[in-house]
Protein backbone atom coordinates (compact mmCIF):
# COMPACT_ATOMS: atom_id res chain seq x y z
CA UNK A 1 0.00 0.00 0.00
CA UNK A 2 1.73 3.24 -1.16
CA UNK A 3 0.86 6.09 0.68
CA UNK A 4 0.87 8.04 -2.45
CA UNK A 5 -2.17 10.93 -3.15
CA UNK A 6 -2.95 10.91 -6.54
CA UNK A 7 -4.94 13.85 -7.85
CA UNK A 8 -6.58 14.41 -11.14
CA UNK A 9 -7.45 18.28 -11.32
CA UNK A 10 -9.67 20.17 -13.34
CA UNK A 11 -9.78 24.16 -14.32
CA UNK A 12 -12.24 25.60 -16.34
CA UNK A 13 -12.38 29.08 -14.71
CA UNK A 14 -12.20 31.55 -17.52
CA UNK A 15 -10.45 30.42 -20.97
CA UNK A 16 -8.66 27.85 -20.39
CA UNK A 17 -9.33 24.68 -20.30
CA UNK A 18 -7.04 22.25 -18.08
CA UNK A 19 -6.43 19.11 -16.39
CA UNK A 20 -3.68 17.88 -14.69
CA UNK A 21 -2.86 14.83 -12.63
CA UNK A 22 -0.69 15.85 -9.26
CA UNK A 23 1.01 13.42 -6.57
CA UNK A 24 1.31 14.47 -2.56
CA UNK A 25 0.88 18.08 -4.21
CA UNK A 26 3.98 18.60 -5.56
CA UNK A 27 4.87 16.29 -8.08
CA UNK A 28 3.13 17.20 -11.57
CA UNK A 29 2.57 13.84 -13.67
CA UNK A 30 1.11 16.26 -16.42
CA UNK A 31 -0.33 19.09 -16.97
CA UNK A 32 -2.16 19.56 -20.11
CA UNK A 33 -3.96 23.22 -21.19
CA UNK A 34 -6.18 24.32 -23.71
CA UNK A 35 -6.02 27.77 -24.30
CA UNK A 36 -8.95 29.68 -26.01
CA UNK A 37 -6.84 33.09 -26.44
CA UNK A 38 -6.92 32.88 -30.13
CA UNK A 39 -10.42 32.82 -30.46
CA UNK A 40 -11.03 35.28 -27.76
CA UNK A 41 -8.35 37.69 -29.26
CA UNK A 42 -11.27 38.25 -32.34
CA UNK A 43 -12.72 40.40 -29.40
CA UNK A 44 -10.56 42.09 -27.84
CA UNK A 45 -11.10 40.21 -24.13
CA UNK A 46 -12.93 36.90 -23.10
CA UNK A 47 -16.05 36.41 -23.91
CA UNK A 48 -18.32 34.54 -21.06
CA UNK A 49 -20.66 32.41 -23.63
CA UNK A 50 -17.74 31.43 -25.79
CA UNK A 51 -15.70 30.81 -23.35
CA UNK A 52 -18.10 28.25 -22.21
CA UNK A 53 -19.04 26.81 -25.16
CA UNK A 54 -15.24 25.67 -25.91
CA UNK A 55 -14.79 24.49 -22.42
CA UNK A 56 -17.36 21.84 -22.76
CA UNK A 57 -16.24 21.04 -26.55
CA UNK A 58 -12.56 20.35 -24.85
CA UNK A 59 -13.21 19.25 -21.06
CA UNK A 60 -13.13 15.07 -22.03
CA UNK A 61 -10.00 15.52 -24.23
CA UNK A 62 -8.34 17.67 -22.05
CA UNK A 63 -8.90 15.08 -19.09
CA UNK A 64 -7.80 12.28 -20.64
CA UNK A 65 -5.19 13.15 -21.92
CA UNK A 66 -4.28 14.46 -18.78
CA UNK A 67 -4.79 10.82 -17.41
CA UNK A 68 -2.42 9.46 -20.40
CA UNK A 69 0.33 11.31 -20.18
CA UNK A 70 0.78 10.50 -16.77
CA UNK A 71 0.37 7.07 -17.77
CA UNK A 72 -2.43 6.37 -14.91
CA UNK A 73 -6.08 5.36 -14.94
CA UNK A 74 -9.49 7.30 -13.63
CA UNK A 75 -9.02 4.69 -11.07
CA UNK A 76 -5.75 5.55 -9.95
CA UNK A 77 -6.84 8.62 -8.22
CA UNK A 78 -7.19 9.39 -4.59
CA UNK A 79 -8.94 12.47 -5.61
CA UNK A 80 -11.10 14.73 -8.09
CA UNK A 81 -9.95 18.41 -7.65
CA UNK A 82 -11.76 21.20 -9.35
CA UNK A 83 -11.93 25.25 -9.46
CA UNK A 84 -15.32 26.06 -8.52
CA UNK A 85 -14.86 29.73 -7.67
CA UNK A 86 -14.28 32.52 -8.21
CA UNK A 87 -14.37 32.85 -12.15
CA UNK A 88 -17.30 33.02 -14.78
CA UNK A 89 -20.51 31.26 -13.35
CA UNK A 90 -20.88 29.47 -16.86
CA UNK A 91 -17.15 28.37 -17.44
CA UNK A 92 -16.84 27.25 -14.20
CA UNK A 93 -20.28 25.17 -14.41
CA UNK A 94 -18.54 23.12 -16.98
CA UNK A 95 -15.61 21.83 -14.86
CA UNK A 96 -17.69 21.41 -12.11
CA UNK A 97 -20.32 19.42 -13.69
CA UNK A 98 -17.96 17.01 -15.20
CA UNK A 99 -15.66 16.98 -12.17
CA UNK A 100 -19.31 16.14 -10.34
CA UNK A 101 -20.36 13.38 -12.47
CA UNK A 102 -16.88 11.54 -12.79
CA UNK A 103 -16.98 11.73 -8.42
CA UNK A 104 -20.21 10.04 -8.65
CA UNK A 105 -20.19 7.27 -11.10
CA UNK A 106 -16.05 5.85 -10.00
CA UNK A 107 -16.97 6.83 -5.86
CA UNK A 108 -13.35 9.11 -6.17
CA UNK A 109 -13.80 12.10 -3.24
CA UNK A 110 -14.57 15.05 -4.76
CA UNK A 111 -12.96 18.43 -3.73
CA UNK A 112 -14.04 21.84 -4.80
CA UNK A 113 -10.86 24.41 -5.10
CA UNK A 114 -10.44 28.21 -4.67
CA UNK A 115 -8.83 28.88 -8.27
CA UNK A 116 -6.56 31.81 -6.02
CA UNK A 117 -5.90 29.23 -3.87
CA UNK A 118 -4.93 26.89 -7.09
CA UNK A 119 -2.32 29.85 -7.97
CA UNK A 120 -1.27 30.41 -4.46
CA UNK A 121 -0.02 26.59 -4.56
CA UNK A 122 1.51 26.59 -7.96
CA UNK A 123 4.66 27.93 -6.10
CA UNK A 124 4.86 24.68 -3.86
CA UNK A 125 5.20 22.62 -6.82
CA UNK A 126 8.62 23.92 -8.31
CA UNK A 127 10.46 25.12 -4.94
CA UNK A 128 10.17 21.86 -2.99
CA UNK A 129 11.45 23.78 0.68
CA UNK A 130 8.60 26.50 0.14
CA UNK A 131 6.13 26.22 3.23
CA UNK A 132 3.93 28.72 4.96
CA UNK A 133 3.91 30.54 6.54
CA UNK A 134 5.05 33.45 3.67
CA UNK A 135 3.85 35.98 1.35
CA UNK A 136 2.29 35.75 -1.61
CA UNK A 137 1.21 38.32 -4.30
CA UNK A 138 -1.73 36.91 -6.40
CA UNK A 139 -1.63 39.10 -10.08
CA UNK A 140 -3.73 38.09 -13.10
CA UNK A 141 -6.14 39.51 -15.25
CA UNK A 142 -9.00 38.87 -12.60
CA UNK A 143 -7.15 39.13 -9.25
CA UNK A 144 -4.60 41.34 -7.84
CA UNK A 145 -4.62 40.00 -4.07
CA UNK A 146 -1.99 40.52 -1.07
CA UNK A 147 -2.12 37.12 0.93
CA UNK A 148 -0.44 35.94 4.22
CA UNK A 149 -0.41 32.49 3.60
CA UNK A 150 -0.57 31.59 7.64
CA UNK A 151 -0.57 28.00 6.81
CA UNK A 152 -2.07 25.24 3.85
CA UNK A 153 -5.05 26.36 3.20
CA UNK A 154 -5.19 29.39 5.89
CA UNK A 155 -5.00 32.81 4.38
CA UNK A 156 -5.35 36.42 5.51
CA UNK A 157 -6.14 38.31 2.57
CA UNK A 158 -3.89 42.06 3.47
CA UNK A 159 -5.35 43.84 0.03
CA UNK A 160 -6.99 43.69 -3.34
CA UNK A 161 -7.92 45.91 -5.73
CA UNK A 162 -10.43 48.05 -5.57
CA UNK A 163 -11.30 48.96 -9.19
CA UNK A 164 -9.58 47.11 -12.17
CA UNK A 165 -7.37 43.87 -11.67
CA UNK A 166 -3.14 44.58 -12.44
CA UNK A 167 -3.84 41.98 -15.83
CA UNK A 168 -7.01 44.46 -16.80
CA UNK A 169 -4.79 47.25 -16.54
CA UNK A 170 -2.59 45.71 -18.38
CA UNK A 171 -5.28 44.82 -20.92
CA UNK A 172 -7.42 48.28 -21.33
CA UNK A 173 -3.91 50.20 -21.64
CA UNK A 174 -2.86 47.82 -24.63
CA UNK A 175 -5.54 48.49 -26.22
CA UNK A 176 -5.47 52.15 -26.02
CA UNK A 177 -2.24 51.99 -27.47
CA UNK A 178 -2.84 50.20 -30.52
CA UNK A 179 -1.09 46.84 -28.96
CA UNK A 180 -4.51 44.38 -28.95
CA UNK A 181 -4.91 41.68 -26.75
CA UNK A 182 -4.09 40.29 -24.77
CA UNK A 183 -2.46 43.47 -22.87
CA UNK A 184 0.39 41.37 -20.67
CA UNK A 185 2.82 40.10 -22.59
CA UNK A 186 2.28 42.41 -25.37
CA UNK A 187 3.10 45.15 -22.87
CA UNK A 188 6.42 43.21 -21.14
CA UNK A 189 7.74 42.80 -25.30
CA UNK A 190 7.72 46.54 -26.43
CA UNK A 191 8.61 48.04 -22.92
CA UNK A 192 12.00 46.65 -23.66
CA UNK A 193 12.87 49.27 -26.20
CA UNK A 194 10.90 51.72 -24.24
CA UNK A 195 12.10 54.37 -21.11
CA UNK A 196 10.24 53.92 -17.99
CA UNK A 197 11.48 57.11 -16.67
CA UNK A 198 9.98 58.67 -20.10
CA UNK A 199 6.61 59.91 -18.39
CA UNK A 200 5.83 60.13 -14.77
CA UNK A 201 2.38 58.06 -14.08
CA UNK A 202 0.74 58.14 -10.76
CA UNK A 203 1.44 55.74 -8.23
CA UNK A 204 -2.12 55.39 -6.39
CA UNK A 205 -2.90 55.05 -2.43
CA UNK A 206 -5.71 53.99 -1.50
CA UNK A 207 -6.70 55.94 1.83
CA UNK A 208 -8.15 53.45 3.90
CA UNK A 209 -6.09 50.41 3.61
CA UNK A 210 -2.62 50.62 2.60
CA UNK A 211 -2.13 46.78 0.87
CA UNK A 212 -5.05 47.66 -1.26
CA UNK A 213 -4.57 48.56 -4.81
CA UNK A 214 -6.01 50.81 -7.63
CA UNK A 215 -5.55 50.74 -11.05
CA UNK A 216 -7.96 52.67 -12.67
CA UNK A 217 -6.26 56.02 -11.89
CA UNK A 218 -3.34 54.96 -14.02
CA UNK A 219 -5.04 53.88 -16.27
CA UNK A 220 -7.22 56.85 -16.87
CA UNK A 221 -3.58 58.62 -16.63
CA UNK A 222 -2.38 56.92 -19.89
CA UNK A 223 -5.33 57.75 -21.57
CA UNK A 224 -5.33 61.35 -20.69
CA UNK A 225 -1.69 61.13 -21.76
CA UNK A 226 -2.38 59.60 -24.94
CA UNK A 227 -5.24 62.51 -25.47
CA UNK A 228 -3.32 64.95 -24.68
CA UNK A 229 -0.37 64.17 -26.63
CA UNK A 230 -2.86 64.13 -29.82
CA UNK A 231 -4.54 66.93 -29.05
CA UNK A 232 -1.02 68.57 -29.60
CA UNK A 233 0.44 67.25 -32.26
CA UNK A 234 3.00 65.39 -30.50
CA UNK A 235 4.76 61.95 -31.16
CA UNK A 236 3.70 59.25 -28.75
CA UNK A 237 6.01 56.84 -28.77
CA UNK A 238 4.73 53.54 -27.37
CA UNK A 239 7.00 51.63 -26.15
CA UNK A 240 7.51 54.56 -23.91
CA UNK A 241 4.44 54.89 -22.90
CA UNK A 242 3.96 51.21 -22.18
CA UNK A 243 7.80 50.79 -20.20
CA UNK A 244 6.25 53.91 -18.07
CA UNK A 245 2.96 52.80 -17.69
CA UNK A 246 4.62 49.41 -16.55
CA UNK A 247 6.95 50.63 -14.47
CA UNK A 248 4.14 52.79 -12.68
CA UNK A 249 2.07 49.48 -12.01
CA UNK A 250 5.53 46.90 -11.00
CA UNK A 251 6.28 49.94 -8.70
CA UNK A 252 3.07 49.76 -6.53
CA UNK A 253 2.80 45.90 -6.37
CA UNK A 254 6.72 46.36 -5.07
CA UNK A 255 6.10 48.77 -2.47
CA UNK A 256 3.00 47.24 -0.95
CA UNK A 257 4.10 43.62 -1.62
CA UNK A 258 7.30 44.12 0.54
CA UNK A 259 6.02 46.55 3.04
CA UNK A 260 3.73 44.02 3.93
CA UNK A 261 6.89 41.16 4.23
CA UNK A 262 8.28 43.42 6.34
CA UNK A 263 5.88 44.18 8.29
CA UNK A 264 5.02 40.00 9.08
CA UNK A 265 8.78 39.60 9.36
CA UNK A 266 8.14 36.34 7.37
CA UNK A 267 11.14 36.76 4.87
CA UNK A 268 9.67 34.53 2.65
CA UNK A 269 7.35 36.04 -0.29
CA UNK A 270 5.83 34.80 -3.45
CA UNK A 271 3.96 35.81 -6.48
CA UNK A 272 1.60 33.90 -8.54
CA UNK A 273 -0.79 34.28 -11.40
CA UNK A 274 -0.69 35.50 -14.88
CA UNK A 275 0.86 38.79 -14.50
CA UNK A 276 3.70 37.24 -12.29
CA UNK A 277 5.23 35.89 -15.80
CA UNK A 278 5.95 39.50 -16.61
CA UNK A 279 9.72 39.75 -16.94
CA UNK A 280 10.21 43.56 -15.51
CA UNK A 281 8.04 42.52 -12.64
CA UNK A 282 10.03 39.60 -11.88
CA UNK A 283 13.48 41.26 -12.02
CA UNK A 284 11.96 44.30 -10.13
CA UNK A 285 11.46 41.88 -7.30
CA UNK A 286 14.14 39.74 -7.70
CA UNK A 287 16.46 42.78 -6.83
CA UNK A 288 14.25 44.32 -4.36
CA UNK A 289 13.87 40.91 -2.55
CA UNK A 290 18.04 40.63 -2.41
CA UNK A 291 18.76 44.05 -1.09
CA UNK A 292 16.01 43.15 1.60
CA UNK A 293 17.54 39.72 2.38
CA UNK A 294 14.34 37.93 1.12
CA UNK A 295 13.96 34.93 -0.36
CA UNK A 296 11.84 35.03 -3.32
CA UNK A 297 9.55 32.37 -5.30
CA UNK A 298 7.86 32.48 -8.47
CA UNK A 299 6.20 29.77 -10.45
CA UNK A 300 7.25 28.88 -14.39
CA UNK A 301 5.51 31.06 -16.70
CA UNK A 302 3.36 27.89 -17.69
CA UNK A 303 2.26 27.52 -13.89
CA UNK A 304 1.86 31.07 -13.33
CA UNK A 305 -1.18 31.13 -16.26
CA UNK A 306 -4.30 29.08 -15.16
CA UNK A 307 -3.82 25.67 -15.30
CA UNK A 308 -5.24 22.36 -13.42
CA UNK A 309 -1.66 21.83 -11.66
CA UNK A 310 -1.61 24.06 -9.43
CA UNK A 311 -5.48 22.93 -8.33
CA UNK A 312 -4.08 19.51 -7.64
CA UNK A 313 -1.64 21.61 -5.70
CA UNK A 314 -3.83 22.95 -3.59
CA UNK A 315 -6.39 20.11 -3.63
CA UNK A 316 -4.01 17.96 -1.66
CA UNK A 317 -3.40 20.14 1.13
CA UNK A 318 -7.67 20.23 1.53
CA UNK A 319 -7.48 16.17 0.81
CA UNK A 320 -5.35 15.43 3.67
CA UNK A 321 -7.11 17.78 5.86
CA UNK A 322 -10.02 16.23 5.49
CA UNK A 323 -11.93 18.51 2.90
CA UNK A 324 -14.35 16.35 0.51
CA UNK A 325 -17.11 18.46 -1.15
CA UNK A 326 -20.68 17.00 -2.11
CA UNK A 327 -22.57 16.08 -5.26
CA UNK A 328 -24.12 19.51 -4.67
CA UNK A 329 -21.07 21.76 -5.26
CA UNK A 330 -21.74 24.57 -7.38
CA UNK A 331 -19.81 27.38 -9.20
CA UNK A 332 -19.63 30.72 -6.58
CA UNK A 333 -18.19 33.08 -9.04
CA UNK A 334 -17.12 35.36 -6.55
CA UNK A 335 -15.61 33.27 -3.90
CA UNK A 336 -13.84 34.90 -0.80
CA UNK A 337 -10.34 33.15 -0.46
CA UNK A 338 -10.69 31.35 2.88
CA UNK A 339 -13.97 30.85 2.64
CA UNK A 340 -16.07 27.41 2.13
CA UNK B 1 -31.16 -1.91 -22.92
CA UNK B 2 -30.57 -0.06 -19.41
CA UNK B 3 -29.96 3.96 -20.15
CA UNK B 4 -29.96 6.73 -18.01
CA UNK B 5 -31.02 9.77 -18.87
CA UNK B 6 -30.84 13.70 -18.63
CA UNK B 7 -33.10 16.74 -19.16
CA UNK B 8 -32.04 20.62 -17.74
CA UNK B 9 -32.63 22.18 -20.86
CA UNK B 10 -35.30 24.32 -18.97
CA UNK B 11 -36.86 24.98 -15.48
CA UNK B 12 -37.04 21.50 -15.17
CA UNK B 13 -34.13 19.16 -13.99
CA UNK B 14 -35.30 15.66 -14.64
CA UNK B 15 -33.30 12.07 -14.17
CA UNK B 16 -34.69 8.88 -15.31
CA UNK B 17 -33.09 5.09 -15.82
CA UNK B 18 -34.80 2.98 -17.88
CA UNK B 19 -34.87 -0.65 -18.94
CA UNK B 20 -36.39 -1.20 -22.23
CA UNK B 21 -40.02 -0.91 -21.33
CA UNK B 22 -39.71 -0.42 -17.43
CA UNK B 23 -39.09 3.09 -15.80
CA UNK B 24 -37.01 2.22 -13.20
CA UNK B 25 -36.77 5.56 -11.82
CA UNK B 26 -37.56 8.72 -12.96
CA UNK B 27 -36.90 12.08 -10.43
CA UNK B 28 -37.95 15.43 -12.17
CA UNK B 29 -38.21 18.74 -10.35
CA UNK B 30 -39.18 22.15 -11.37
CA UNK B 31 -37.70 24.54 -8.53
CA UNK B 32 -35.61 27.31 -7.88
CA UNK B 33 -32.53 25.34 -6.99
CA UNK B 34 -30.11 25.63 -9.81
CA UNK B 35 -29.40 22.63 -12.27
CA UNK B 36 -26.05 22.35 -10.41
CA UNK B 37 -26.98 22.03 -7.15
CA UNK B 38 -29.74 19.51 -7.71
CA UNK B 39 -28.85 17.19 -11.01
CA UNK B 40 -25.93 14.88 -9.43
CA UNK B 41 -27.57 14.70 -5.73
CA UNK B 42 -30.77 13.40 -7.40
CA UNK B 43 -29.06 10.74 -9.94
CA UNK B 44 -27.36 9.67 -6.40
CA UNK B 45 -30.67 9.34 -4.82
CA UNK B 46 -31.79 7.44 -7.60
CA UNK B 47 -28.85 5.31 -7.26
CA UNK B 48 -29.33 4.47 -3.74
CA UNK B 49 -33.13 3.94 -4.01
CA UNK B 50 -32.94 1.56 -6.61
CA UNK B 51 -29.46 0.00 -5.63
CA UNK B 52 -28.32 0.68 -8.85
CA UNK B 53 -25.00 -0.42 -10.29
CA UNK B 54 -23.91 2.39 -12.68
CA UNK B 55 -21.73 0.09 -14.31
CA UNK B 56 -24.87 -1.64 -16.04
CA UNK B 57 -25.51 1.41 -17.92
CA UNK B 58 -25.34 0.91 -21.22
CA UNK B 59 -25.65 4.23 -22.56
CA UNK B 60 -26.55 7.84 -21.16
CA UNK B 61 -29.05 9.84 -23.24
CA UNK B 62 -29.58 13.66 -22.91
CA UNK B 63 -31.49 16.75 -23.96
CA UNK B 64 -28.52 18.39 -26.07
CA UNK B 65 -30.86 21.60 -27.01
CA UNK B 66 -31.91 24.19 -27.64
CA UNK B 67 -32.96 25.75 -24.34
CA UNK B 68 -31.06 27.32 -21.54
CA UNK B 69 -27.33 27.65 -22.72
CA UNK B 70 -26.27 27.07 -19.01
CA UNK B 71 -28.98 24.31 -18.16
CA UNK B 72 -27.73 23.07 -21.40
CA UNK B 73 -24.34 22.99 -20.07
CA UNK B 74 -24.64 21.69 -17.13
CA UNK B 75 -27.02 18.24 -18.32
CA UNK B 76 -24.01 17.90 -21.18
CA UNK B 77 -21.24 18.21 -18.86
CA UNK B 78 -22.84 15.71 -16.32
CA UNK B 79 -23.59 13.15 -19.17
CA UNK B 80 -19.53 13.68 -20.36
CA UNK B 81 -18.23 13.31 -17.07
CA UNK B 82 -20.61 10.27 -16.73
CA UNK B 83 -19.54 9.39 -20.35
CA UNK B 84 -15.88 9.54 -19.41
CA UNK B 85 -15.79 7.27 -16.10
CA UNK B 86 -18.28 4.43 -17.06
CA UNK B 87 -16.70 4.39 -20.64
CA UNK B 88 -20.53 4.31 -22.47
CA UNK B 89 -21.50 6.30 -25.31
CA UNK B 90 -23.51 9.48 -25.13
CA UNK B 91 -27.25 9.76 -27.33
CA UNK B 92 -28.16 12.92 -27.45
CA UNK B 93 -31.71 13.61 -27.81
CA UNK B 94 -33.21 17.12 -29.19
CA UNK B 95 -35.03 18.86 -26.51
CA UNK B 96 -37.95 19.53 -28.47
CA UNK B 97 -38.63 15.70 -29.96
CA UNK B 98 -38.08 14.92 -26.32
CA UNK B 99 -40.69 17.01 -25.60
CA UNK B 100 -43.05 15.88 -28.24
CA UNK B 101 -42.38 12.74 -26.87
CA UNK B 102 -44.67 13.37 -23.33
CA UNK B 103 -48.34 12.99 -25.97
CA UNK B 104 -47.22 9.81 -27.02
CA UNK B 105 -49.61 8.21 -29.87
CA UNK B 106 -51.94 11.27 -29.89
CA UNK B 107 -53.69 11.61 -33.35
CA UNK B 108 -53.60 15.56 -32.78
CA UNK B 109 -50.28 17.43 -33.93
CA UNK B 110 -47.61 17.96 -31.15
CA UNK B 111 -46.18 21.15 -30.60
CA UNK B 112 -44.16 22.19 -27.93
CA UNK B 113 -43.11 25.82 -27.01
CA UNK B 114 -39.90 26.71 -25.27
CA UNK B 115 -39.77 30.53 -24.74
CA UNK B 116 -36.70 31.26 -26.21
CA UNK B 117 -36.72 35.55 -25.23
CA UNK B 118 -35.86 37.46 -27.94
CA UNK B 119 -39.38 37.13 -29.21
CA UNK B 120 -38.65 33.64 -30.18
CA UNK B 121 -40.01 30.16 -29.15
CA UNK B 122 -38.09 26.74 -29.55
CA UNK B 123 -40.68 24.69 -31.32
CA UNK B 124 -41.53 21.79 -33.45
CA UNK B 125 -44.07 20.36 -35.04
CA UNK B 126 -44.78 16.64 -34.70
CA UNK B 127 -47.07 13.71 -35.10
CA UNK B 128 -46.75 10.07 -34.28
CA UNK B 129 -47.85 7.30 -36.92
CA UNK B 130 -48.70 3.58 -36.54
CA UNK B 131 -45.64 1.57 -37.44
CA UNK B 132 -48.33 -0.75 -39.18
CA UNK B 133 -51.58 -1.56 -39.43
CA UNK B 134 -51.94 -4.30 -37.00
CA UNK B 135 -53.83 -4.46 -33.87
CA UNK B 136 -50.91 -4.65 -31.50
CA UNK B 137 -48.46 -1.94 -33.12
CA UNK B 138 -47.12 0.73 -31.69
CA UNK B 139 -46.08 4.46 -32.84
CA UNK B 140 -43.36 6.16 -34.41
CA UNK B 141 -42.50 9.83 -33.54
CA UNK B 142 -42.61 11.63 -37.22
CA UNK B 143 -41.04 15.20 -37.49
CA UNK B 144 -43.27 17.81 -39.88
CA UNK B 145 -41.39 20.76 -38.49
CA UNK B 146 -37.66 20.07 -37.33
CA UNK B 147 -36.73 21.77 -34.04
CA UNK B 148 -35.98 25.46 -34.32
CA UNK B 149 -36.14 29.13 -32.63
CA UNK B 150 -38.23 31.51 -34.63
CA UNK B 151 -41.12 33.85 -33.89
CA UNK B 152 -44.07 32.38 -32.03
CA UNK B 153 -46.07 33.49 -35.53
CA UNK B 154 -44.46 31.87 -37.43
CA UNK B 155 -45.02 28.07 -35.86
CA UNK B 156 -48.56 29.03 -35.77
CA UNK B 157 -49.47 30.14 -38.99
CA UNK B 158 -47.20 26.91 -40.32
CA UNK B 159 -50.40 24.96 -37.87
CA UNK B 160 -52.92 26.73 -39.29
CA UNK B 161 -52.13 25.64 -42.76
CA UNK B 162 -51.59 22.21 -41.34
CA UNK B 163 -55.28 22.57 -40.46
CA UNK B 164 -55.41 19.87 -37.76
CA UNK B 165 -56.18 19.84 -33.76
CA UNK B 166 -53.10 20.54 -32.11
CA UNK B 167 -51.49 20.07 -28.65
CA UNK B 168 -49.43 22.69 -27.39
CA UNK B 169 -46.74 22.07 -23.90
CA UNK B 170 -43.87 23.35 -22.73
CA UNK B 171 -43.08 26.11 -20.49
CA UNK B 172 -43.68 28.38 -23.36
CA UNK B 173 -47.42 27.73 -23.18
CA UNK B 174 -48.01 30.67 -20.27
CA UNK B 175 -45.52 33.00 -22.21
CA UNK B 176 -47.63 32.66 -25.83
CA UNK B 177 -51.50 32.04 -24.40
CA UNK B 178 -52.69 34.84 -25.50
CA UNK B 179 -51.08 35.36 -29.20
CA UNK B 180 -52.52 31.50 -29.42
CA UNK B 181 -55.53 32.39 -28.42
CA UNK B 182 -55.22 35.20 -31.02
CA UNK B 183 -54.17 33.97 -33.87
CA UNK B 184 -55.15 30.10 -34.04
CA UNK B 185 -57.83 29.50 -36.63
CA UNK B 186 -57.70 25.37 -35.91
CA UNK B 187 -58.93 23.49 -32.61
CA UNK B 188 -56.18 23.36 -29.50
CA UNK B 189 -55.54 22.57 -26.39
CA UNK B 190 -52.42 22.60 -24.03
CA UNK B 191 -51.06 19.57 -22.14
CA UNK B 192 -51.83 19.12 -18.83
CA UNK B 193 -49.36 19.59 -15.72
CA UNK B 194 -48.37 15.54 -15.94
CA UNK B 195 -47.08 15.56 -19.30
CA UNK B 196 -46.84 19.99 -19.67
CA UNK B 197 -42.74 19.94 -19.58
CA UNK B 198 -39.52 18.23 -19.89
CA UNK B 199 -39.24 14.63 -18.85
CA UNK B 200 -35.96 12.48 -18.71
CA UNK B 201 -38.10 9.43 -18.91
CA UNK B 202 -39.10 10.96 -21.96
CA UNK B 203 -35.76 11.13 -23.48
CA UNK B 204 -34.80 8.04 -22.52
CA UNK B 205 -37.57 6.71 -25.00
CA UNK B 206 -36.96 8.65 -28.17
CA UNK B 207 -33.12 7.58 -27.11
CA UNK B 208 -33.70 4.58 -27.16
CA UNK B 209 -35.13 4.78 -31.01
CA UNK B 210 -32.87 7.39 -32.13
CA UNK B 211 -29.88 4.23 -30.47
CA UNK B 212 -31.42 1.73 -33.18
CA UNK B 213 -30.83 4.10 -35.64
CA UNK B 214 -27.33 4.22 -34.92
CA UNK B 215 -27.66 7.88 -33.55
CA UNK B 216 -25.13 8.24 -30.23
CA UNK B 217 -21.64 9.68 -29.76
CA UNK B 218 -18.31 9.17 -27.96
CA UNK B 219 -18.57 11.23 -24.21
CA UNK B 220 -15.89 13.42 -25.43
CA UNK B 221 -17.54 14.66 -28.84
CA UNK B 222 -20.55 15.60 -27.59
CA UNK B 223 -21.10 18.59 -27.10
CA UNK B 224 -24.76 20.88 -26.70
CA UNK B 225 -26.65 22.18 -29.59
CA UNK B 226 -27.69 25.56 -29.01
CA UNK B 227 -29.55 26.16 -32.26
CA UNK B 228 -28.14 29.71 -32.01
CA UNK B 229 -25.15 31.87 -31.88
CA UNK B 230 -23.51 33.65 -28.69
CA UNK B 231 -24.78 37.07 -28.75
CA UNK B 232 -21.14 38.30 -29.03
CA UNK B 233 -20.35 36.64 -32.37
CA UNK B 234 -24.28 37.69 -33.62
CA UNK B 235 -22.85 41.29 -33.82
CA UNK B 236 -19.62 40.78 -34.92
CA UNK B 237 -21.48 38.66 -37.85
CA UNK B 238 -24.09 41.74 -37.86
CA UNK B 239 -20.87 44.45 -37.91
CA UNK B 240 -18.78 42.41 -40.61
CA UNK B 241 -21.87 42.29 -42.90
Amino acid sequence: MSEDVTILAIESSCDETAAAVVRNGREVLSNVIFSQIDLHTLYGGVVPEIASRKHIEKINQVIEEALKKADRKLTDMDAIAVTYGPGLVGALLVGVSAAKAISFASGIPLIGVHHIEGHISANYIENKDLEPPFICLVISGGHTHLVVVKDYGQYEVLGRTRDDAAGEAFDKVARAIGLGYPGGPKIDKVSKEGNPEAIRFPRAKVAENEYDFSFSGLKSAVLNYLNAAKMKGEEIVTADVAASFQKAVVDVLVEHALDAVEKYGLKKFAIAGGVASNSTLRATFEQACRERDIAFYHPSPILCTDNAAMIGAAGYYEYIAGARSGLDLNAVPNLKLGER
Amino acid sequence: MRILSIDSSGLVASVAVTDDDILIAEYTICYKKTHSQTLVPMMDEIRRMTELDLESIDAIAVAKGPGSFTGLRIGSATAKGLGLALDKPIIPVPTVDGLAYRCYGTDKLVCPLMDARRSQVYTGIYEFLRKDAGAGTSYRLHTIREQCAVPIEEVLGALNELGREVIFLGDGVPVFEGRIAELMKVPYSFAPAHMRLQSAAAVAVRARALYEEGVFETAAAHQPEYLRLSQAERERMEAAR
